[in-house]
């Protein structure tokens, strides 16, 4: 789908005057620094580059309750050429983190699809740590609608 | 009925030696996130599948470490590649300590 | 169905909806819907008297990653329902100690087809009977069990397990049989009558303004071939009855009970204007 400005500002206006749905009263979200935090964590003090990791995520998901994300790294995943973990993180979740996969040799190749919670527009993070301790990112962000009909 | 979680999975049935497969899992479960309050205004404890581990012959294939912010009845898609005829045990693990496992066998030639 | 007077700040508020909804518009989408490689009617011409000249599926009006969802029963999570349906279908109630599956055996032989034409007319009871109520009335009569309470789990999933045997199957009602044109007369008055503060029908959204957004929702038809249905919002099976209610306290009117008089109309009524659409059951949808 595309997001039109003609279509953003209907969904703007229609925000507006329709709140039906209740938002989650006083929730918190997670703070730039957990995020950078976890990452840190996760990358062991490098720096992630951007390349060989893919993430794909729907650029609105209809309902954040279940959003698709899958990831694919480039790599052999054979001898040195091999995919540890990848992390997903979302950063305007309460908790940022969402899932970390592991994979081995016999996973053939560093791909993997789940499904995500999201609770409201923000950026999701995918992080690739290799088996020579490098560390890959991309980011992408995902806008959640919140539609007009609760039932 | 939604307090035993059901797995499923779906795999091929056959593949040849070395070939790289697509394996499908869903397990029914309300991964329940810990950030949501009841009517009262309580806290709902969080409950949710913590791990998924995807074996074959033994051997680990796949493994994921889950946060509350996998949805309800938790769905992966990843791939294998299979060496040799086996079994695929996967395994996942509640917060309360319960595991609930399915295997599934396939045929390489 | 109770009508509240229309209050200042409810004109005003609708006035402002009202805007946003005839902003901005979107077609529904050119694809085919296939469930494990089976192709559906997502598109079939109306039926005579009808509103539309086609009617469309609520499928065609998702993005594409719900569409996804359902073309594979696999990745459809509201198929674990199904199948505990399937369970339950075998499973001994009651103190005549019968399962449905004592007298009905095979569902996927007895049940083939059969709720592409629900609700259908009961003699018995003199009034039309859904697939829920048909389930109850089988469960009190021949089972000796207590019928279900609405949308008990159990409801939802032996519901849906036995719609999934009509997956593809034409929607079609047999509206001569009884007084079935009397109830389908009744559910298309409810259908264009304006209720709750907000002052809206099932017709301001599902038929004036079909394929228009309202807030990020893109309105259908709002056809019914697909429930219950699996929603992305609650994670579980969402019953039709559920549904009607939903979208009446949306306008903000007090909602009749499930299986009313007055929401079994509706339901006759909005099960005809998807005639022809594949039975999809357990849709997928946000």
């Amino acid at each position: 789908m595309t997001l039109t400005r003609r279509r953003v500002l209907a969904l703007t206006a229609g925000a507006a005057a329709l709140p039906v749905l209740q938002l989650l009263p006083g929730q918190a979200f997670a703070s730039p620094e957990d995020v950078e935090k976890q990452i840190s964590e996760f990358a062991g003090g490098k720096e992630p580059q951007t390349g060989k990791i893919s993430l794909n995520t729907p650029e609105i998901a209809e309902n954040g309750n279940t959003v698709p994300v899958s990831i694919e790294v480039d790599s052999a995943m054979t001898g040195d050429d091999m995919v540890e973990s990848v992390m997903i993180l979302a950063d305007g979740n309460p908790l940022p983190s969402v899932a970390t996969f592991h994979f081995t040799a016999l996973s053939g190749t560093a791909a993997a699809t789940t499904r995500m919670r999201l609770a409201k527009t923000q950026n999701v993070i995918a992080l690739a740590r290799m088996a020579d301790g490098s560390v890959y990112m991309d980011k992408k962000e995902v806008k959640v609608t919140i539609g007009g009909c609760g039932g | 009925m939604a307090a035993t979680p059901k797995p499923r999975v779906k795999i091929p049935k056959s593949a040849s030696a070395g070939e790289v497969i697509t394996l499908k899992t869903l397990i029914s479960h309300e991964m329940e996130s810990g950030q949501r309050k009841d009517k009262d205004g309580n806290t709902i404890p969080r409950k949710i599948i913590n791990k998924f581990t995807c074996e074959f012959n033994g051997q680990t294939v796949f493994a994921c470490d889950l946060d509350p912010a996998i949805s309800a009845n938790p769905y992966f898609e990843f791939s294998a590649k299979v060496p040799e005829s086996g079994t695929f045990k996967f395994t996942w693990v509640d917060d309360d300590g319960s595991e609930y496992t399915e295997e599934q066998s396939i045929e390489v030639s | 169905m109770k009508r509240y007077s229309l209050m200042a700040g409810a004109a005003f508020c609708l006035a402002v909806t009202g805007m946003a909804i005839w902003t901005a518009a979107a077609d529904p989408v050119d694809e085919t819907l296939e469930i494990d490689g089976v192709p559906m009617t997502t598109r079939a011409p109306a039926p005579e008297g009808h509103p539309f000249d086609e009617v469309l599926s609520g499928w065609l009006f998702r993005e594409a990653e719900t569409r996804a969802t359902q073309e594979d029963t696999f990745e459809n999570p509201g198929m674990i329902a199904v199948e505990e349906g399937a369970e339950i279908w075998n499973t001994v109630e009651g103190s005549a100690g019968k399962s449905c599956a004592s007298c009905h055996d095979d569902a996927a032989v007895s049940m083939k087809d059969v709720g592409a034409h629900y609700p259908k007319w009961d003699a018995d009871s003199g009034k039309p009977l859904n697939v829920e109520l048909r389930i109850d009335k089988c469960r009190v009569e021949n089972m000796g069990a207590e019928a279900y309470k609405f949308d008990q789990p159990e409801q939802k999933a032996l519901t849906a397990f036995i719609k999934h045997q009509s997956l593809g199957t034409p929607v079609e009602l047999d509206l001569s049989e009884g007084d079935m044109q009397t109830w389908w007369d009744r559910g298309k008055e409810t259908y264009y009558t304006r209720t709750g503060q907000l002052n809206m029908a099932c017709a301001t959204c599902h038929e004036g303004a079909m394929g228009h957004y309202i807030r990020a929702d893109h309105l259908s038809q709002g056809q019914v071939n697909g429930f219950p249905t699996y929603r992305f919002n609650t994670g579980g099976l969402v019953s039709l009855h559920n549904r009607f209610r939903g979208c009446i306290r949306d306008t903000r009117a007090e909602f009749p009970a499930a299986f009313s008089d007055e929401l079994m109309a509706l339901e006759v009524y909005v099960t005809w204007r998807g005639t022809g659409l594949s039975v999809e059951t357990p849709a997928v949808r946000q």
